[in-house]
């Protein structure tokens, strides 16, 4: 459904671009064409990096280990699993539900979710070729330890 | 229009190739790998080419003084509420944001009003929250959300103090938008 809207934004700018010139347009697509090659051989090896992982170690797996009395080890484990993998959300978050209805704690789960989509270890090569070391560095740690204070939040407002 | 040189694929061959020796030796393993890396690619291929093609037409047509005023050093609170609407309002994993973060510091958006974008767009997407509302619950989705939307905001602030003068000119040097957009590029001059 997201998908439909984007390709209609996309085709809809295409054709008004079109009408008010061509010459600008064509310029237009070849920038965006060269920008794509530019960075195709990241985003390959990030997308090959997520199968591999995602594979040899299957988030699901990892739900029968962060039960509530896991404690701290049972956050360390979901950080260190969210933080490698990167799914999306549509994955995630039904994944979350399961793991909480099989037992999983509060704060174990919001760890796993916070730092699944903001702390990505597989797409920072893609990351440090836009922003530097030093930003991707310090965006992904930032966020984890956020995502240590959001789970510690979580774990006592939910219950 | 010149392709990028074969040594930057040595990543993705590299992995290829673990996939490859894992194959041989654990024929179900492999391929269940290369079944999800093959998943992986088809959803690039249906997400990227748009949002591209409209990276493409925001250099053409979006002239840079438009960014500079909506989202540069001096757009105050509007332009950061503006750059954390822009990554609500998206869709689409975050590798795709780099390249439009890029395009919107090589258009003179400030550092600070990216980094908001990069982490509105990570963890506060509409539809990821929709999502999470429905399987989770509003009292877990609606705290999470709170509080990452100030962790954002604290978080861009933090960072941006630790660039110096010197460093904030080498990644405004660095996007590759800029580098691509320089030769007679109309919206640019």
């Amino acid at each position: 459904m997201t998908y439909v809207a984007v390709y209609l934004a996309a085709a809809g700018i295409l054709v008004l671009s079109l009408r008010k010139d061509p010459a600008r347009t064509k310029q237009a697509a070849r920038k965006s064409l060269s920008a794509f090659l530019d960075i195709l051989p990241d985003f390959m090896a990030v997308l090959a990096l997520i199968g591999l992982v995602l594979t040899i170690l299957p988030p699901g797996s990892i739900s029968a280990m962060l039960g509530p009395a896991s404690g701290w080890a049972g956050m360390a484990l979901a950080s260190v699993v969210g933080s490698i993998t990167l799914i999306p959300g549509f994955v995630a978050f039904p994944l979350a539900k399961s793991l909480l209805d099989a037992g999983a704690g509060v704060a174990q789960t919001a760890m796993f979710v916070t730092t699944l989509m903001a702390v990505g270890t597989v797409t920072a090569p893609a990351e440090v070729k836009y922003l530097g070391r030093k930003a991707t560095l310090l965006r992904n740690g930032l966020a984890f330890a956020w995502a240590v204070v959001v789970a510690l939040v979580l774990g006592v407002v939910v219950r | 229009m010149k392709l990028p040189r074969a040594s930057r694929y040595c990543l993705f061959l590299a992995v290829l190739a673990v996939d490859l020796g894992i194959l041989a030796f654990r024929p179900e393993v492999g391929w269940a790998i290369l079944r999800t890396t093959a998943q992986n690619f088809y959803q690039m291929a249906r997400f990227l080419p748009p949002v591209f093609l409209v990276l493409g037409f925001l250099d053409v047509w979006v002239p840079r003084a438009t960014v500079v005023a909506a989202l540069g050093q001096r757009s105050g609170l509007n332009g950061m509420l503006l750059a954390f609407f822009l990554g609500f309002a998206a869709a689409g994993p975050l590798y795709a944001a780099f390249p439009i973060a890029s395009v919107m510091l090589a258009k003179g958006a400030s550092f600070f009003n990216v980094l908001v974008f990069l982490g509105a767009w990570s963890t506060l997407k509409l539809p990821m929250t929709l999502y999470e509302l429905s399987a989770l619950g509003p009292r877990f989705a609606l705290t999470r959300w709170g509080l990452n939307a100030i962790g954002i905001v604290a978080m861009a602030a933090f960072i941006t103090r630790l660039f110096s003068g010197r460093e904030m000119e080498n990644l405004y040097r660095r996007q590759p938008a800029v580098q691509a957009a320089r030769p007679g590029n109309p919206a640019r001059r």
